[in-house]
């Protein structure tokens, strides 16, 4: 019987009368990686943003493991210890070189000895193949590597959970490869994520389960082989026809 | 009296010239800097509070606050004119100083907040240890043209009798009837401080100055 980790019910999001999501449920379970993917605009972002609690939800409930966390008095900071977040724009710190980005939440959030967090943050460096660029600062570093750097500092604290949204959108053709690798390589370790991406092969290979959304539904969700070969909707198709047209153009052109 | 003499009457009122800045400087940047941060991140109602500070201290002429300040408080207790005239000079400061902070608060990307919430730190701590750090840096060149401000305002407490630079400079310029060569002699000491300063703060600023490649 497969642990859920992740129990998303009945969520929706508004803004006003701007209507993000609504009525979402999913479920994550332990070692799975769930790939979203959709149009821009859907909601995706937002979704990863309530489940680290960084949004508030207007309605339904999430769970991490057997905790409410969207219940009154959660107490938000001990939440998002516990999930790791990846951000298109990488977001490092940027005064601090990348062991710096790494240590910060090991000496000031889990309180570890300066010498334990550094030992900790060049195992998470060696992990996203980095070690010998910890005293690099962002800006010294490639798109891909201050990545690598975000996914080691989101590691560090050794997460239940791993959201990662639009990891490679914002990087070089030739830089995306190195990003997804690490995150492929996670995948097969057991760790569990919530992956929001437009990279379909990543998708294809090491998803267990795909999640497309639109206009703030899940129209679709099911194995790679179910979506990408013989999906359910027309629309879920057509979109995924779209996607692997541009993508895999992108790619050609970046040989 | 010869000219060594001369000079050196009014360049011995630099003791009090510094000791006035160092004051009145350090005492506005914590001040300028408490504010700033209930400012931006205190909400609608103490935003609000800080706005009508910022606006009162800095709509004033320094030395008509200098005399208000001055009054007020050596009624109550018992402050020599050095002291008093230095922290009136500093609350002056906060003011000013108060909207450099700000600003370089606001000019660190919001996003570095939310990535720092996300590693599980709270609101207290992004701000102290992501935020801080990055805004301290953005400070420092509109905050040392403050500190050139503050030096030459310092001049302002010899309207209270503090024997700095200028008020040697009118004083031995009255009993030698050499006030073009006295007032030209504070010039140059008050030159030579701001410039001092302001060397040091470039120093310090590309010290701190964070590496990245071109």
């Amino acid at each position: 019987m497969p642990k859920p980790i992740l129990t998303i019910k009945n969520l929706t999001k508004t803004y006003g009368q701007n209507v993000i999501f609504q009525n979402l449920d999913l479920t994550v379970n332990e070692g799975d990686t769930i790939v979203i993917i959709g149009p821009s605009g859907t909601g995706k972002s937002t979704l990863l943003r309530c489940v680290n609690l960084l949004t508030r939800p207007n309605e339904g409930q999430i769970w991490l493991d057997d905790l409410e966390i969207t219940a009154k008095g959660t107490d938000e900071d001990q939440v998002r210890q516990h999930i790791g977040m990846v951000f298109q724009n990488f977001l490092l710190f940027n005064h601090l070189t990348a062991l710096g980005n790494v240590k910060l939440g090991l000496t000031r959030v889990k309180h570890l000895s300066d010498e334990e967090a550094t030992e900790k943050a060049l195992h998470e460096l060696s992990r996203v193949g980095l070690a010998d660029r910890a005293d690099h600062y962002p800006g010294q570093l490639s798109g891909g590597q201050q990545q690598r750097v975000g996914i080691a500092r989101a590691l560090a604290m050794d997460p239940r959970v791993m959201l990662f949204d639009e990891p490679t959108s914002a990087l070089d053709p030739e830089l995306i490869g190195e990003v997804l690798e690490v995150m492929r390589k996670l995948a097969l370790d057991g760790m569990t994520m919530l992956v929001v991406t437009h990279e379909m092969g990543f998708a294809r290979e090491v998803a267990d389960r795909i999640v497309f959304m639109e206009k703030g539904y899940i129209v679709e969700e099911g194995s790679p082989d179910e979506m990408f070969n013989h999906p359910k909707f027309d629309r879920t198709r057509e979109f995924l026809w779209k996607i692997t047209e541009l993508y895999g153009k992108k790619e050609k052109e970046a040989e | 009296m010869d000219f060594g003499q001369f000079l050196s009457y009014i360049a011995s009122g630099t003791v009090y010239t510094v000791g006035v800045t160092l004051i009145a400087l350090p005492a506005g940047l914590l001040i300028g800097t408490i504010l700033a941060l209930f400012y931006v991140y205190g909400g609608k109602a103490a935003a609000r509070v800080m706005n009508l500070y910022s606006t009162i201290f800095r709509g004033i002429p320094p030395v008509v606050l200098l005399f208000i300040l001055f009054f007020a408080v050596s009624k109550g207790i018992n402050l020599s004119a050095f002291w008093a005239g230095s922290l009136s000079l500093g609350v002056v400061s906060s003011a000013y100083q108060m909207e450099i902070v700000r600003g370089a608060l606001l000019s660190v990307s919001g996003d570095q907040l939310m990535a720092a919430r996300a590693v599980g730190l709270s609101r207290m701590q992004a701000i102290r240890y992501v935020v801080l750090p990055q805004a301290v840096r953005l400070a420092i060149p509109p905050w040392s043209n403050e500190a050139a401000i503050v030096i030459k305002d310092s001049s302002l407490v010899y309207a209270l009798g503090v024997p700095e630079i200028l008020r040697r400079a009118q004083l031995i310029g009255a009993s030698s009837q050499q006030y073009l060569l006295a007032y030209l002699s504070a010039a140059v000491i008050y030159f030579l401080l701001v410039s001092l300063t302001t060397r040091m703060l470039n120093h310090l600023e590309q010290k701190l100055s964070i590496p990245s490649n071109p």
